[in-house]
């Protein structure tokens, strides 16, 4: 795990600014619940839905412990393929490969389809720093990559903002009507303008959903079709693949499919579903197989199953917190509930309040197709949030005192006598954080004349 | 049936209504019930926020107070929760697995244990919306998640409140969605917290509740906040009080 | 030690247990009747889920409209001849028609365009999927097909043939019928191209395809 200089992120405040916009928080709350029931529908329609989620976590199991036979027979099929293999340790040395097999085929400019690896890895930037021109293509991509921000959804990154925000900065950087807030119309205007990109781009890149060993061949999905023009047009065509991406057959991808864009967006499948196996007719095709963190997490006991994640977003989509405080509160390259789990172990200390960014309500646990435990492992996150110390100061000493008092029975209860009681206690607990946070929309509790105790002791102690 | 009776702490402190309706029920229902002084809590607060160490001593309290009990009750769902699926800041003696194993939430006992299906007593005519907490839902199975759309639907406090003359049980938007309490989270991500609160409120609000009910305090304490603040002519009650016959 | 060594080595080291055995290969309760297994009961209390095909049903009518539901839609063609007519009806305007089928000529033969970047003006491409999907009404292309790969996703409209007897329920069906291996590129496409990334408001022709056309034609018989 990397030590980071930069100051934690603070998901709270963050939160609390996007609440403040809101008719942004309510469209957003509104449309991604809305892909929760669509999701709902779509897993209705499966009968096997249940049976489908227990084999696809079986597999997904089955495959992480066995990880390093699968990833070897991977490679042996994907060459004889035709496909060049590469393995990178980190970020730094995805990027540097990248950029070497760009700058020995002489490419200037390269188009992309979404990637959260990439993402993690910072790869744009590198390559930008170097002087290759790198254009996003997914629609919700490209939206985030206009406006400097990285994506708020695994699967509709841009889903934050309203029509009226692309109008504007669309009419900025693509030369539109900053009037017309049209989503057709503001499609259309990127369509025109990512074509000749297309056309022009010596690379194109992907990610991966899927990484067959049986086969050698990867599985890229999407709804735009981005990944196929980049991989069918430009002669070089280069995908980023984690390596837990692994699954052992091809049989294997009618489980993990049935269930990705049904939990994603409700439909049966992708628009695409697209499969490489060796370059294309002439063309050349390099996989670089990305660790990461990845190695290390399988090693943790607690917390190895979030590598099972197909990244359909089902769980940012149900989880109450991550619809009002948009994806962009978490500061990191995972939103949601998926990100509380896998953001600490890119940096423990960058994302040490991510874990309290929840409230442990579940639902994440019980849309998951993959059966991650997320829930319980955002509680376990806790616990090692505060065994390292990086609680909030505030939190440290307010769990420290309420653990004294609530486990000595004469300091919470006091004295008998009336007016010694816990009531004077909990709202200390609730004010602890000196500005009444409690206060600030709700209406604080009053206290009775009694408590329980002391009514118990008035009126049925047996003498 | 003899009980050791279990009050969360804060409804001790803020709700004693609701620890002397689920004593009255317990013992309509021929319970001998027994309610150990020295009780404070059960360690959740502490053990949420990863504060092994805090929740420890407490957890050895709790254990401690009820070891003598074959079976405790508590109003509380998430305390219930924590108690029996959490609570391992302490060693795993025998003794403990007994107070945890027999530690009863009040809903579970009154459906699963006394399987109580009449309440002569009760009478709420009134549009009720019933609140099913997340550690209820999720954590001790009183209802059919809603995201298992393959799972037969039930509803355990909807069994017990379809007893209670004149009870209209009102249906919502989103039948479980989390109305923001969460324990500490309430105030450390407040604004989160509260705007959760706000829609769980109106989503009662708007389909005509006057009534909003749950085995949770905690969450109503939340939601009474919200109420308040909104000035919402609505109101708030725990399912111990309509089952033992209205507010205290 | 490097990269490859270093990364094989840590997952080996750090393997998961208890171990978990591989599931067998996935066969769906069913032959293709979901009724049969009395899910008709759960089905008629959510009117609004699209009810699969009773037992010995055609898969047609699901297959057209899970197709519809997708953004695409899908015409019965009695012969080429009616094919062409279709075409020519549906798209009056269209200039460039590159085609990879011998039943509609076209305007130009993918089988004569060497580099992918020619088809940057295709108005409508043209192709046979060997097979569809019920489930997502999805149709199967691969490299053979399309001979340039490209003609799928650059073709501002695409027309697909397809044989109405090669349609398969669910995906699990399609994987046992095709070798992955033999083909670089293999798509199943269901619907045209879209996305949802403003507002969620539904757009179709994103980045590929603006309209996805599928005409039920058997091949000719060889």
């Amino acid at each position: 795990m990397m030590a980071s200089a930069a100051r934690p992120v603070d998901p709270e405040g963050r939160a609390a600014r996007f609440i403040a916009l809101v008719e942004h928080e309510t469209t957003h709350d509104r449309l991604v619940w809305g892909m929760r029931q669509n999701r709902d529908k779509a897993a209705a329609g499966v009968p096997d839905w249940e049976k489908l989620r227990d084999l696809a976590s079986q597999i997904k199991e089955h495959t992480l412990s066995h990880l390093d036979e699968y990833l070897e027979q991977f490679e042996r099929n994907a060459t004889k393929l035709g496909t060049q293999v590469h393995w990178a340790r980190d970020a730094e040395e995805h990027n540097t490969i990248v950029h070497d097999i760009l700058s020995k085929h002489g490419v200037k400019s390269l188009i992309k389809s979404k990637s959260m690896l990439q993402e993690e890895c910072g790869m744009t930037p590198f390559l930008q720093r170097r002087g290759i021109e790198v254009t996003e293509s997914d629609l919700g991509e490209r939206i985030q990559q206009l406006s400097h921000e990285p994506p708020s959804h695994i699967v509709v990154p841009a889903i934050h903002k309203l029509r009226s925000d692309v109008a504007t900065l669309f009419a900025q950087d693509l030369g539109t009507d900053p009037k017309n807030s049209d989503p057709h119309y503001l499609a259309e205007a990127m369509r025109e303008n990512a074509r000749p990109r297309f056309l022009e781009a010596g690379a194109g890149m992907t990610g991966a959903n899927f990484a067959i060993a049986e086969t050698g061949g990867f599985v890229v999905c999407t709804n735009e079709g981005n990944a196929d023009i980049g991989a069918s047009v430009p002669p070089l065509h280069i995908a980023s693949i984690g390596i837990e991406k692994l699954i052992p057959r091809a049989s294997d991808l009618g489980i993990f499919l049935r269930m990705l864009s049904r939990s994603a967006l409700g439909s049966p499948l992708t628009q695409y579903t697209s499969h490489f196996h060796g370059p294309r007719h002439g063309g050349e095709l390099h996989v670089v197989l990305v660790d990461h963190t990845r190695s290390d997490r399988l090693g943790s006991p607690d917390f190895w199953h979030a590598l099972k994640c197909i990244r359909c977003g089902a769980c940012m989509n149900t989880c109450p917190v991550y619809r009002r405080s948009g994806g962009l509160s978490y500061g990191a390259t995972y939103a949601g509930p998926i990100g509380v789990i896998l953001d600490p172990g890119f940096d423990l200390d960058k994302y040490r309040e991510l874990p309290f960014h929840s409230s442990l309500c579940g639902s994440c646990t019980q849309v998951c197709p993959v059966k991650i435990d997320i829930s319980d492992q955002i509680y376990k996150w806790r616990r090692v949030m505060a065994e390292k110390g990086l609680l909030k100061l505030s939190k440290k000493v307010g769990m420290s005192a309420l653990g004294t008092t609530l486990s000595h029975s004469t300091l919470f209860h006091g004295g008998e006598a009336v007016g010694e009681s816990a009531i004077a206690y909990l709202p200390r607990f609730l004010l602890y954080n000196s500005l009444n946070p409690w206060g600030k929309h709700r209406e604080l509790p009053t206290p009775p004349k009694q408590t329980f105790r002391q009514w118990y002791i008035a009126n049925r102690r047996k003498a | 049936m003899r009980v050791g009776l279990f009050i969360p702490c804060y409804v001790d402190a803020f709700f004693p209504e609701v620890g002397i309706a689920t004593l009255e029920l317990l013992e309509r229902l021929g319970c001998s019930v027994e309610y150990p002084l020295d009780q404070t809590c059960c360690g959740q607060p502490m053990a949420n926020s990863g504060a092994q160490d805090d929740a420890a001593s407490t957890e050895a309290h709790f254990v401690e107070c009820f070891k003598n009990f074959e079976t405790v009750v508590g109003p509380s769902g998430s305390c219930v929760d924590h108690i029996r699926f959490r609570f391992d800041a302490i060693e795993e003696t025998a003794e403990t697995q007994k107070v945890r194993r027999g530690t009863r939430e009040f809903v579970e006992f009154l459906h699963d244990d006394l399987k109580v299906g009449e309440f002569p007593w009760a009478s709420f005519p009134h549009k009720v919306g019933l609140h099913n907490s997340c550690s209820a839902v999720r954590g001790l199975g009183h209802a059919r998640p809603s995201e298992l759309v393959y799972e037969p639907e039930f509803s355990k406090t909807r069994d017990l409140l379809a007893n209670v003359p004149g009870l209209e049980l009102i249906e919502i938007d989103r039948p479980d969605e989390c109305c923001g309490f969460g324990g500490s989270f309430c105030v450390t991500d407040e604004a989160v917290s509260a705007k959760m609160g706000y829609d769980r409120v109106h989503d009662f609000y708007r389909h005509g509740v006057e009534y909003i009910t749950s085995a949770d305090m905690s969450c109503l304490l939340h939601m009474k906040g919200v109420i308040d603040r909104l000035k919402l002519p609505m109101k708030v009650i725990h399912i111990a009080q309509i089952l033992n016959g209205g507010p205290s | 030690m490097n990269a490859r060594e270093a990364i094989l080595a840590a997952v080996k080291k750090n393997r998961p247990t208890p171990v978990v055995p591989l599931p067998d290969v996935y066969e769906p309760p069913w032959e293709g009747t979901l009724i049969n297994l009395g899910y008709k009961e759960h089905f008629a209390r959510l009117p609004e889920v699209a009810h699969p095909h009773g037992p010995n049903e055609s898969l047609i009518p699901h297959f057209r409209e899970q197709l519809e539901a997708m953004g695409g839609r899908s015409f019965e063609v009695a012969n080429a001849a009616e094919a062409n007519k279709k075409l020519a009806d549906l798209f009056p305007n269209a200039k460039v028609v590159c085609s990879a089928v011998p039943e509609i000529p076209g305007t130009r033969r993918v089988e004569n365009v060497a580099d992918p970047h020619e088809l940057s003006d295709v108005d409508v491409g043209v192709v046979r999927s060997t097979l569809g999907v019920g489930e997502a009404g999805a149709v199967w292309l691969t490299q053979a097909e399309l001979v340039v790969n490209a003609l799928g996703v650059l073709s501002q409209h695409l027309i697909v043939l397809l044989d109405p007897k090669a349609i398969v329920e669910t995906m699990h069906d399609a994987y046992r019928q095709i070798d992955l291996t033999r083909s670089p590129y293999g798509l199943f496409m269901a619907g045209p191209s879209a996305t949802g990334d403003i507002e969620g408001v539904i757009i179709h022709g994103a980045q590929g395809a603006r309209s996805l056309t599928v005409l039920f034609l058997a091949p000719a018989a060889n």
